[in-house]
């Protein structure tokens, strides 16, 4: 039963890691797209076409940056946190951040210009302008955390590095896959790349589902 | 109360003005890319509840006239002033209604809250617009799924949140069928008939012939005329008035 328990704790690592990740880059993401789409302060621009740039990130280097600054000589090594899954976690939500920013701030921004006359009419407060658009566009948003759960599940430079594929203890879906094939050992990485697949097709139809079903009621 | 190019006025000026008038504007001039969109516009409204129909061409200036009476915009020069005991919000409805994404009863909660209504109150209130704009029927429905005709007159009834002295409609039929049209007008005559001042905008003549207590006409961003409907019908004082009622007036 060795290849069974051990599937199931990659599989339980991957999800683990992901989804904290894209549970933080959309507590992050969110209020920084609604603030770029309704905020007006100066560098705003500058702001929005960093994060647009930023979501093209190359999860490579976003892994050797973190790898620099977490290991033992680098300014935060006494965190000790290489080799642990925070340090994927961290990775990942700085990967997935700029994607669910920018989604959101082109949602906000689509929102903002349809209900700004509305709410100013109505003498609406900025918190109770951004409260209504954040509530608004609840269906939308399912969008952008999905974007972002794709890019962090299906992601392995980044983890790779800073968590060094360590059995027991870093391994996740992408890196053992990439070890297993490269050892010859496909039983296992075939099981496991099918495994992330339907993984994958599962949330995003939970989302879709959960999604269609919002917009029916609300008839959008 | 609007924030913006709003005067508090004196005493003594409102004994200047005389006591009569809800709201005064005084030389109102808006200028973009150059050209002058609204000129020197003055005209009063008075405190006595009823139908003023902003009347005139497309491109008149019609709607952004509102929109600063309104306060969404700020005059480029010109005062718009309110009488001193001008008390609670301006109703707006706009020509297409923009409407949450939830059922009609949550639209008006919504904007119950955040006109801040005490919770213990909304529910009241809530049923009262809902019979007031003949909603009660589709009170959950979701309200982007209603008729043009029941969404505008939610959009009224969101307006009428706050019991406001002066509601602005800009345009509120101009995509409606006539039975729909019919039933808004009906809706905006008994608002009417319950103590507030309307100002609507139309560039539909016979709309302003059915439902105007006096018409303001306006053309190129300037007044021509403020007048009972009843004078304005029979003989306008303006040449460029009398063109538009013969359908001959030139944009």
């Amino acid at each position: 039963m060795l290849f069974y328990s051990q599937l199931l704790e990659i599989v339980a690592l991957s999800l683990e890691v992901s989804l904290v990740a894209v549970m933080l880059a959309a507590l992050i993401g969110i209020p920084l797209g609604a603030l770029l789409a309704i905020g007006r302060f100066p560098g705003r621009t500058a702001l929005i076409v960093l994060v647009n740039a930023l979501m093209g990130l190359p999860p490579v280097v976003v892994g050797l940056g973190l790898y620099l600054l977490l290991s033992r000589s680098g300014p935060l090594g006494i965190l000790q946190l290489l080799y642990t899954p925070t340090a994927m976690i961290i990775a990942q939500t700085i990967l997935v951040t700029p994607i669910i920013a920018s989604f959101s701030h082109q949602i906000f921004a689509d929102l903002h210009r349809e209900y700004d006359e509305m709410l100013r009419a109505m003498r609406a407060s900025r918190w109770q302008t951004i409260l209504t658009l954040i509530r608004e566009a609840r269906h939308a948003l399912i969008t952008a955390i999905l974007a972002g759960l794709g890019r962090a599940l299906s992601e392995i430079g980044a983890v790779m590095i800073v968590g060094g594929n360590i059995n027991h203890a870093t391994r996740v879906m992408t890196t053992a896959i990439a070890l297993e094939t490269s050892k010859g050992n496909l039983r296992l990485a075939v099981s496991l790349g099918l495994i992330l697949l339907a993984l994958s097709f599962a949330i995003n139809l939970a989302l879709h589902f959960l999604r269609s079903r919002l917009e029916r009621a609300a008839h959008a | 109360m609007p924030e913006s190019n709003v005067l508090p006025l004196k005493p003594k000026d409102s004994q200047k003005a005389g006591a009569g008038f809800l709201i005064s504007v005084d030389a109102l001039g808006y200028r973009r890319g150059g050209r002058s969109l609204l000129d020197a516009v003055s005209f009063e409204l008075g405190r006595d509840p009823g139908i003023t129909v902003l009347l005139g061409p497309n491109g008149a200036g019609k709607s952004l006239l509102l929109r600063l009476i309104g306060g969404l915009i700020r005059p480029d020069s010109g005062t718009i002033r309110f009488s001193p005991d001008f008390r609670g919000p301006i109703g707006m409805v706009f020509q297409k209604p923009v409407l949450l994404r939830r059922s009609v009863r949550a639209n008006l909660l919504h904007a119950l809250a955040i006109a801040r209504i005490p919770r213990r109150e909304r529910t009241g209130i809530l049923a009262r617009l809902l019979v007031e704009a003949d909603l009660t029927h589709c009170a959950e429905s979701p309200a982007r799924a209603l008729s043009g005709g029941e969404q505008q007159r939610l959009a009224m009834a969101r307006a009428l949140v706050g019991d406001p002295v002066l509601l602005l409609l800009d345009e509120p039929t101009a995509s409606l069928d006539p039975a729909a049209t019919a039933a808004f007008e009906a809706l905006v005559r008994k608002v009417a008939g319950e103590g507030a001042r309307i100002l609507l905008v139309t560039h539909d003549l016979h709309q302003a012939r059915r439902i105007a207590d006096d018409v303001l006409f306006l053309h190129k961003g300037r007044i021509c005329e403020h007048t009972p409907a009843a004078t304005f019908f029979r003989a306008p004082a303006s040449g460029e008035a009398d063109a538009y009622c013969k359908g001959t007036l030139l944009t």
